[in-house]
């Protein structure tokens, strides 16, 4: 076992570029992101559409479209192996049975032509030595277990609703006790009634199965609901990582703070809501030196010519803020 | 399920009377007298008035398509043929099997080659397999089949001799006329499977099933497949009901006694008995092998077997 995973670290990520090369130009998805997740430790993936969010999850997935998707460089360090160096059978291994991933859009991701056993017991029979029969008989425990009946289970998906659909697919990903499960804006195809109800669930079962997670949101209330650390995504890099609670009372990034911001009070009487000003920049053609620094009302010259490195602001508070960190002291 | 297949059956019938209406009025318009045609220029005026009225012919048009259709559904009689005089109904059952050999045959082949090269194609999309398959495909549809035939006999018969260039009697006969009808089947399906697959395998689904861990062969022929599949039955059964219904220019090519060739004597002779059970015949398979295609959806898609009530 190597230092990291002593440590407690579950995934490392480091310098990790990734890149979609198309006829047009190349569009920089992310770029140099750094990241860490402990176990069981939940963290918050935030950022605006376009972000980068769901390419760095594919990523570490090795699920990367290709082409027109490169990972260009960087480590991706999980349980102390690099799975960049991992061969395409041996991804299949971890893919579900170690890092199991649940989708944006359950109306969409699972099989409208295959029962929902048989597609939670497709991925049971992949990573445990199971039977036919015993794989039906486990798809049917996890159905029951994300709270669906079992006698439903040779139903097809078109026969549940929106909230049911996005069961099925935690039961799928829970199937086989992943270490690590990335979950891809689980609730935002969800009606807001079933979004708590099915976060409830995740929270639940990730305790049960003793699982870390990296959430994947734009919702800074589900953050605050779920999880421990938070990073915030720009442009394709982490802009400010933190414990929660350090985020929430001192936020450092003024795209952070910017995000704050933007979430309307109820209490206060407005006419207008307060927006960051300006547009995320084209991927294509990203902004030099800091990428947030044509929106950022703190902006100074230095902040067009070089890329910020993350500072350390507090206890395991890290920003990619000059400006704002040495203002901070 | 059942209801619906008894619902479809029924609903033939007034398809079928359609079509015997229009065939009848088309025939009852086109100049030329069947009676010359049958007892020669030399008959007499008497003899042609005899054969005009044992034929019903001197009755008004309606009371004609009256009789017919009467006649059709009471006794199963559509007519029978001018000149051979046997009933139309063996004529037609003379010529089928080997119509519906070589439809079947054509069918066969063209989903053999079709749907592995349209699901290759699409898995390597714009690769060089993918683009000499394109290539082909197009020629494929654009080259006429008579003139692809006389090709191939110029190529396997007259060079190589290696097939027989007519007849249908052996499998080996069977070989030419099969190719020469499956080109543009073959161009179709290839060309519908490459679209639907590439249509499917970008489908949140796939990904999840990859997400699984799942293998690539098995993602591509069993989740991908199955979900394209819809589009491709339907062609293949479009495709299949139009081979049926006329390879008169392949039958006529290759001298296979098939119902297009059949037909295609009729109407030169005239014989308009055989010419009208001939195109009945042809609607009836033609609505069958679709009835078929709409019951095999409900076995590949369970939300299509939901709405057949």
């Amino acid at each position: 076992m190597d230092e990291n995973t002593k440590n407690g670290l579950l995934l490392e990520i480091q310098d990790l570029t990734i890149q979609y090369v198309t006829d047009s130009g190349t569009v920089h998805a992310v770029e140099n992101l750094n990241l860490r997740l402990g176990r069981g430790e939940t963290l918050g993936f935030v950022g605006e559409t376009g972000a980068g969010k769901t390419t760095t999850a594919l990523g570490i997935m090795r699920l990367i479209p290709s082409p027109p998707g490169v990972i260009q460089s960087g480590k991706i360090i999980f349980e102390g192996q690099n799975l960049l160096d991992k061969s395409e059978p041996e991804m299949r291994g971890i893919r579900g049975g170690k890092i199991a991933m649940i989708f944006q859009d359950p109306m969409t991701s699972l099989n409208p032509v295959m029962t929902v056993d048989k597609q939670i017991a497709e991925m049971i029979k992949l990573h445990k030595n199971v039977n036919e029969a015993e794989s039906l008989k486990l798809a049917g425990d996890m159905l029951e277990l994300v709270g669906i009946q079992r006698e439903r289970m040779h139903d097809y998906p078109h026969q549940f609703s929106g909230g049911m659909k996005q069961r099925v697919v935690i039961a799928i990903a829970l199937a086989c006790d992943p270490g690590l499960l990335i979950a891809d804006e689980p609730t935002t195809a969800l009606d807001v009634t079933i979004q708590a109800q099915v976060l409830e669930l995740m929270k639940k079962l990730k305790q049960q199965f003793d699982a870390s997670m990296i959430l994947i949101t734009h919702d800074l209330g589900i953050v605050a609901d779920i999880c421990d650390k938070v990073a915030i995504m720009y442009a394709g890099r982490v802009v400010e990582y933190a414990d929660k609670c350090a985020l929430y009372s001192n936020p450092v990034h003024p795209y952070t703070i910017g995000l704050f911001n933007s979430v309307p009070d109820l209490d206060e009487d407005k006419e207008v809501l307060n927006t960051i000003p300006g547009l995320m920049p084209d991927p294509m053609d990203l902004p030099s030196g800091c990428t947030f620094h044509p929106r950022c009302t703190y902006a100074v010259d230095r902040c067009s010519q070089t890329k910020p490195e993350m500072i350390h602001v507090g206890d395991g508070h890290l920003a990619a803020c000059p400006v704002l960190a040495k203002a901070r002291g | 399920m059942i209801l619906y297949i008894v619902r479809r059956i029924l609903f033939l019938i007034p398809v079928l009377i359609g079509v015997a209406f229009c065939v009848f009025t088309l025939l009852y318009l086109t100049p030329g007298d069947p009676a010359r045609m049958v007892l020669g220029e030399m008959a007499t005026e008497s003899a042609i008035q005899e054969f005009r009225r044992k034929e019903g012919m001197d009755k008004p048009f309606l009371i004609q398509f009256g009789n017919y259709i009467y006649k059709a559904v009471t006794k199963g009689d559509i007519g029978s043929s001018y000149i051979t005089k046997r009933p139309v109904m063996n004529e037609i059952m003379a010529t089928f099997p080997s119509t519906l050999k070589l439809a079947a045959f054509a069918i066969v082949i063209a989903v053999i080659i079709g749907l592995p090269c349209g699901i290759l194609s699409a898995i390597k999309q714009y690769s060089i397999f993918d683009t000499l398959t394109m290539i082909f495909a197009m020629i494929g549809l654009s080259m006429p089949v008579f003139w692809l035939g006389l090709l191939l006999i110029l190529l396997f018969s007259v060079y190589l001799r290696w097939l027989p260039p007519s007849g249908f009697d052996t499998f080996k006969a069977m070989i030419l006329p099969s190719l020469a009808l499956s080109a543009q089947s073959i161009s179709m399906i290839t060309r519908m499977t490459r679209s639907s697959m590439l249509e499917v395998v970008r489908a949140d689904y796939i990904r999840t099933a990859r997400a699984k861990g799942q293998k690539e062969s098995v993602i591509i022929w069993v989740h991908a497949l199955h979900n394209a599949l819809i589009p491709i039955v339907t062609l293949c059964g479009l495709q299949f009901g139009q081979l049926l219904a006329g390879a008169i220019l392949t039958e006529s090519i290759f001298a296979v006694p098939g119902v297009g060739r059949l037909m295609v004597e009729s109407i030169k002779m005239r014989d308009y008995p055989v010419v009208q059970g001939g195109v009945l015949f042809v609607a009836v398979a033609f609505s069958l092998v679709n009835l078929l295609v709409d019951l095999l959806y409900a076995y590949i898609d369970p939300r299509i077997k939901a709405q057949y009530r």
